[in-house]
């Protein structure tokens, strides 16, 4: 029985190894170069910004740039305002943003039983993570800047209006990525610190934070890099681009880079491009200015935990 | 020996203090109160969202009829009209586009990244592709206004093509280029945690590298693949600058790719940016706009999520 059925399936049994072995290579290849395509249009994107400032020194054009204020007269204009209005939206994000998302995040973590309640603030954070980013400026438009009409309470196009929207829209986000650093602290810390006694607040301020708090920290900057970039949000809000001031408090008007930057772009006058080009240069180099130290600290919970 | 001493211990511990009590129970409440505001922050969208497309119905005066079948937004004229197909249209050319160029790539990248890719090359593409994903969405927009659509105009002009500044041509391509990275991380994720042994039973069964990959491991983490395809597809829905900058906002139902189009979110964008004066009919179409654009988006989101609790409670 056996070797009859074996003779008859070795007629059909054509491998055609070296058609199959070719075909995979190509395949191999192609997603290969689909692969590099991101990192060649990367390349393309950053060479293609730097190629409009050729013919001028680009670090003393970008320091200009980062000296002087916007204006009608391309020559004359710069990100002074838009840089320090981004400064203080950051410093407002991550006192805002960061006490109630990793408290937030600790209460999912550590304090909830895992119930009912718990899968259902869970799905809304992830849900509320997809929220478009310009569904969060209407937000901040009807209910900071113009508080459903009422006078009294609405804080207009200022600096509170553009952090607090910008807050709820990175919060989310730092939720989930402190979740994720809470879960890799070893359960046994916990256990050890409750068995001699420690509350479990104690247990978490003490041990559980400390332990998890490089993640949190890396998480956390890697969320607000985003939130600097955004600029539909903030062009909901408010942040108009001409204004010719730095603020001074977080009741004034403000303006961002990334507004700025968008405006320019949209200039018809030629002369502007240089302008814009500068200030995506500028952009990039804040985010990757950030995105170093968070891989840093990434690196170094990495080398303390084989340690 | 260790002796007993009942008698010390008992005057430096009293147990749990009433304040350490206290404060546990503080703590616990504050930290509720902080992961409650994530769940108010959803209550105002649809609040805010809801009621004030409630009031655009009644101020303007456009039944839901029109809102849906309407193809003209005019809100000069006496009565004011608005259609959402136009925008709705424009949106949807730049999902059906960004996902022709996204979903190849970025399928090509996760099955590459997971099966073809030496450990070390794996190592420095993927934080790479991670940075594309950080990069503002308004520096896409950037290069498609000074480079993609110049490249196309140069390119198509001698076949006596003519291409618009903004052009829904170059959106798609940038926001295509946008959602890569988000497309081939998550599917690599899924791909790389289908179980070994099916891989090792296929090479078993004298399957070669590129048969493994697409007809045993790509099917077996089908439904993550097509979880992270909804979800690149909801975020070209809601992405706003590189549209804008790219794509421009002029309402119009066209077939030719090369003329402007205008999407919900760079609709939202130019009502804020024109001179519509708060509570007026125009101001409010934002709000409608933004509903439907949110219920959208959801409905993917939640799509996405579904299909990934299938994947995982399917995969052993």
């Amino acid at each position: 029985m056996i070797p009859a059925v074996a003779a008859r399936s070795g007629g059909d049994f054509r491998p055609r190894r070296l058609r199959r072995k070719l075909f995979g290579a190509a395949f191999g290849v192609a997603c290969f170069v689909a692969t590099s395509i991101g990192v060649v249009v990367l390349f393309i994107m950053i060479r293609s910004v730097v190629v409009q400032l050729s013919d001028v020194p680009i670090f003393e054009f970008l320091y200009k740039l980062t000296g002087r204020f916007g204006s009608i007269d391309p020559d004359r204009s710069g990100y002074k305002a838009g840089i320090w209005g981004t400064v203080w939206l950051l410093s407002l994000v991550i006192f805002l943003a960061i006490p109630v998302g990793v408290g937030a995040a600790v209460f999912l973590e550590e304090y909830s039983a895992p119930n009912r309640l718990r899968r259902f603030i869970q799905t809304n954070i992830a849900n509320l993570a997809g929220v478009p980013s310009i569904v969060y400026g209407i937000l901040g438009l009807a209910l900071f800047a113009r508080a459903f009409g009422l006078k009294r309470l609405a804080l207009g196009p200022t600096l509170w209006t553009g952090s607090l929207t910008l807050g709820l829209l990175v919060l989310p986000v730092i939720v989930i990525t402190t979740q994720e650093a809470l879960r890799t602290v070893p359960a046994s810390l916990r256990q050890g610190a409750l068995a001699l006694g420690g509350s479990r607040w104690q247990v978490i301020r003490d041990h559980v934070l400390p332990c998890a708090l490089p993640g949190i920290m890396t998480g956390t900057i890697l969320a607000i890099s985003r939130a600097i970039g955004e600029t539909a949000p903030l062009l909901m809000v408010g942040a108009a681009a001409s204004i010719p001031l730095v603020p001074r408090s977080p009741f004034d008007r403000y303006t961002a880079l990334p507004v700025e930057i968008y405006h320019y772009a949209k200039e018809a006058d030629p002369g502007f491009k240089p302008v814009a080009s500068g200030g995506i240069l500028i952009l990039l180099a804040i985010l990757f200015l950030m995105n170093s130290v968070a891989i840093v600290l990434r690196n170094r919970r990495a080398a303390s935990n084989r340690g | 020996m260790i002796k007993i001493e009942p008698e010390s211990n008992r005057s430096n511990w009293s147990g749990p203090s009433r304040l350490r009590n206290a404060q546990g129970a503080a703590t616990g409440f504050l930290l509720f109160g902080c992961a409650l505001i994530t769940i108010v922050t959803t209550v105002l969208i649809l609040g805010v969202l809801g009621g004030e497309t409630i009031s655009f119905f009644r101020v303007s005066k456009i039944g839901m009829f029109e809102f849906f079948t309407g193809t003209e937004i005019d809100f000069k004229s006496a009565r004011p009209r608005f259609g959402l197909p136009p925008l709705l249209w424009g949106t949807f050319v730049i999902a059906v586009g960004s996902s022709l160029v996204a979903l190849p790539i970025g399928l090509l990248s996760a099955i590459f990244l997971s099966e073809y890719a030496p450990e070390r090359l794996r190592r420095v593409l993927k934080p790479t592709l991670e940075l594309l994903a950080g990069i503002p969405t308004i520096v896409y927009g950037y290069l498609a206004l000074t480079v993609i659509t110049p490249w196309l105009q140069s390119v198509l002009a001698p076949l006596g093509i003519r291409v618009e500044q903004f052009n829904a041509f170059s959106g798609c391509i940038v926001v295509g280029i946008m959602i890569v990275p988000l497309v081939s991380s998550l599917s690599e994720d899924v791909l790389s945690a289908a179980p070994r042994s099916l891989r090792e039973a296929g090479y078993a069964l004298g399957a070669t590298k590129f048969e493994v990959a697409t007809r045993i491991v790509l099917p077996a983490s089908f439904s993550g693949v097509a979880a992270s395809f909804i979800l690149a597809i909801s975020r070209a829905i809601g992405e706003t600058m590189a549209v804008v900058l790219a794509a421009g906002s002029l309402a119009q139902i066209k077939l030719n790719p090369f003329t402007s189009i205008e999407t919900m979110t760079a609709y939202i964008v130019a009502v804020t940016n024109g001179e519509a004066s708060y509570g007026s009919a125009e101001y409010l179409s934002l709000f409608a706009v933004g509903m439907t654009l949110f219920f959208i988006t959801l409905c993917l989101n939640m799509l996405s999520g579904a299909v990934i609790r299938r994947y995982k409670e399917s995969t052993p």
